[in-house]
């Protein structure tokens, strides 16, 4: 685990990735972004913040997670190598919180005592209640209010740790309406309130924050892939995109490395019942530019510029956009998104679960299914790392009501 | 920038004139398009624009992050009911063939990309909109906007809040051409308890050492009670959720326009 956070060369000042990015929201929380960013800026240089943070992300997340050499999935793909980066292994079952505690510790210390943050399935809001919890400070987390009915066992665990969960009606009273929600309490209560947002999209400085604080898990892989295989680089990476944060935590390493030394990059996007059907949530495959959340990105947008509802089977996927850097990496042709569907990724879970006894969450199980896609395609000289970002507990009874309404499932060809 | 006055910012900014010259504020109602519904829709602007100097019509968005619940709400209903900007720009020309009070549109800055802002501005000026407030495009982020709305004479307001550093609050000031808003409260949309409006005279005194426009108030202002509090100080008076509350609830939305309109005077 590196004791220091990383620099890249996106974006630029005024937080754009190429034409993406940027501060499209309410002046009111213009003054607000610039001490965030400053307040940022400065704990990016301060060693004794970035030694709390490397101790809490060891002793209190369990870092470094382990990066694991995949065999009987390897062997079912027939090619490459797959290894999974555990991410499935962190405190509260999900990458979120290394991403929640840097932002509560900056909380602190900027002095704002009432932390605010949305969540869809629940992950995001449970890391930052357990944030919250663990440096005593107040948390609101908006839920929409089909999410919340979705994933009760995490809106218990978030009422546990103190927080108290606001349901979101509006809108299509999902991930969406939940973070229009925040921001209007963020822009209410600016003064006093910081907005833990919990992915790479937003206003800047938050695309670039989230990804700093993520890409220990890309920097984490280069150290341990080099020990165990002597390079540092995989032939590819791969990791699902919702609002992409768990990928960029992946990708920002390698992403700015001269293409000869880049290893490919894939973030799958959540395809829902295929991209031609409407019902998906794959901004880059079925999106146009457009604005959302103080962001210039690809989104989810009828011809008059209204947000279309997206679909995935997987509430942490399900979401109109795609994060900013993302953007401007595959207009750059940095990274490739493919879609995957739902019924791909229900087939992906069951196939790591039966084959490693690893469940994975259903948004991790994008990336895995591709990964066993393309290992084929790379041969078995070839490595890929997979991004296993989070664990599949919250989505065991969901999984099952969905297995029990689709003949012959259950059974996995391995 | 263009040096001369677009044909809005010259109707927007005469109506500020007229009411100076009778000694009040500029009485600016809101009113979202589309709500109720379409067909009602007109008689409420009608009765809206019996005592507008300038009347703001909000074009419906699905994701409206500066809007408490009650505009919220009704968006909503608009965009069920198929007013988006099409429907919006088609009402519009309607009040503009009955009525010569100017009108500014308010629109969330997606819905301009996504029909692209050129052909956005083009279609706003054929319906005879006057200028277009941005509550969600902060200046600096797109510099083009302004101009393309010039070319098409139409006026462009940006919105500075109590959070504004005075730095923000020159870079917005100069770049309005038709009114500066200036945002009562920290917050969205909406009326609320004793709604506090003890920042608006400093912030009003900050914004007028910027700005060539005129400064209208917004945010919080409900009743002839509050008007006359913001009449005291600003060029002009907006009022939204109240109206919006009042049709909701079926009361008489005229004979309210009438009482915070008189509340505008000095």
């Amino acid at each position: 685990m590196p004791q220091h956070l990383p620099t890249y060369p996106q974006p630029d000042a005024r937080g754009r990735f190429g034409r993406f990015g940027g501060r499209y929201v309410p002046e009111i929380l213009i003054p607000a972004l610039d001490e965030l960013e400053r307040a940022y800026l400065e704990a990016k240089g301060d060693p004794a913040f970035l030694a709390e943070l490397e101790r809490l992300l060891r002793e209190f997340v369990g870092r470094p997670s382990p990066l694991y050499l995949a065999r009987r999935l390897t062997e079912y793909a027939g090619g490459a190598k797959i290894y999974l980066k555990r991410e499935d292994f962190n405190y509260t079952g999900a990458h979120k919180i290394n991403n929640c505690l840097a932002q509560a510790l900056l909380a602190v210390r900027m002095g704002k005592r009432r932390v605010i943050a949305e969540t869809g399935a629940g992950q995001h809001g449970v890391a930052s209640a357990t944030a919250a919890a663990l440096l005593g400070l107040e948390c609101v987390v908006y839920m929409g209010a089909e999410d919340i009915r979705r994933q009760a066992l995490n809106v218990l665990r978030m009422r546990l740790l103190g927080a108290e969960v606001r349901e979101v009606t509006s809108g299509t009273a999902t991930l969406k309406d939940a973070t229009n929600e925040a921001i209007r309490d963020w822009v209410t209560n600016v003064r006093e309130s910081f907005y833990i947002l919990g992915s790479v999209v937003g206003p800047h400085p938050y695309p670039a924050m989230v990804r700093d604080f993520q890409a220990v898990i890309g920097e984490e892989v280069k150290v341990q892939l080099q020990a165990l295989e002597g390079r540092s680089a995989p032939d590819a990476v791969v990791a699902c995109v919702g609002g992409g944060s768990n990928a960029i935590g992946i990708f920002a390493p390698y992403a700015y490395l001269p293409p000869q030394e880049r290893p490919r990059l894939i973030g799958t996007e959540a395809a829902g019942e295929g991209v031609a059907s409407g019902k998906h949530a794959a901004s880059v495959a079925g999106g146009r530019v457009g604005v959302l959340h103080g962001s210039m990105m690809y989104l989810l947008h009828d011809a008059e510029g209204q947000i279309t509802p997206p679909h995935s089977v997987s509430a942490g996927l399900d979401y109109p956009g795609i994060g900013p850097e993302h953007c401007y990496y595959s207009e750059a042709g940095v990274a490739e998104y493919v879609p995957v569907t739902d019924a791909q990724a229900l087939e992906a879970l069951q196939l790591l679960t039966r084959l490693e006894g690893i469940i994975p969450a259903l948004e991790s199980a994008h990336a895995v299914y591709h990964a066993v896609q393309l290992a084929p395609e790379l041969g078995p000289e070839a490595i890929i790392v997979v991004n296993l970002s989070g664990r599949g507990d919250k989505d065991v009874a969901e999984v099952m009501r969905l297995l029990e309404g689709t003949p012959g499932a259950g059974e996995v060809r391995a | 920038m263009t040096a001369t006055l677009t044909r809005g910012a010259e109707r927007l900014q005469a109506a500020f004139a007229r009411a100076r010259a009778e000694d009040r504020a500029a009485f600016i109602p809101f009113m979202t398009a589309g709500y109720p519904t379409a067909a009602a829709f007109p008689a409420v602007a009608d009765a809206l624009l019996r005592h507008a100097d300038i009347l703001e019509v909000g074009l419906p968005y699905s994701d409206p992050l500066g809007d408490g619940p009650t505009i919220q709400r009704a968006s909503e209903q608009a965009l069920a009911g198929g007013t988006s900007t099409r429907r919006t720009l088609e009402l519009i020309r309607a009040l503009r063939a009955r009525h010569t009070v100017p009108i500014a549109l308010m629109t969330y800055v997606n819905p301009i990309y996504a029909v692209g802002p050129r052909e956005f501005m083009r279609l706003a000026q054929e319906a005879g909109v006057d200028g277009l407030i941005l509550p969600d495009l902060p200046p600096d982020q797109d510099l083009e906007l302004a101009d393309l709305a010039a070319e098409q004479g139409l006026a462009v307001t940006f919105l500075i809040a109590p959070t504004s550093t005075p730095a923000r609050v020159k870079l917005v000031a100069e770049a309005c051409t038709g009114f500066l808003y200036a945002v009562s409260v920290t917050g969205v949309t909406g009326a609320r308890e004793g709604s506090a409006l003890v920042e608006v005279p400093a912030m009003v005194a900050l914004a007028r050492r910027h700005a060539r426009v005129p400064v209208a108030v917004g945010f919080g202002v409900a009743d002839a009670a509050t008007a006359r509090q913001v009449a005291a100080v600003a060029d002009g008076v907006v009022v939204g959720s109240a109206f919006i509350s009042a049709v909701r609830e079926g009361r008489d939305v005229g004979a309210l326009a009438a009482d915070i309109a008189a509340g505008c005077a000095r």
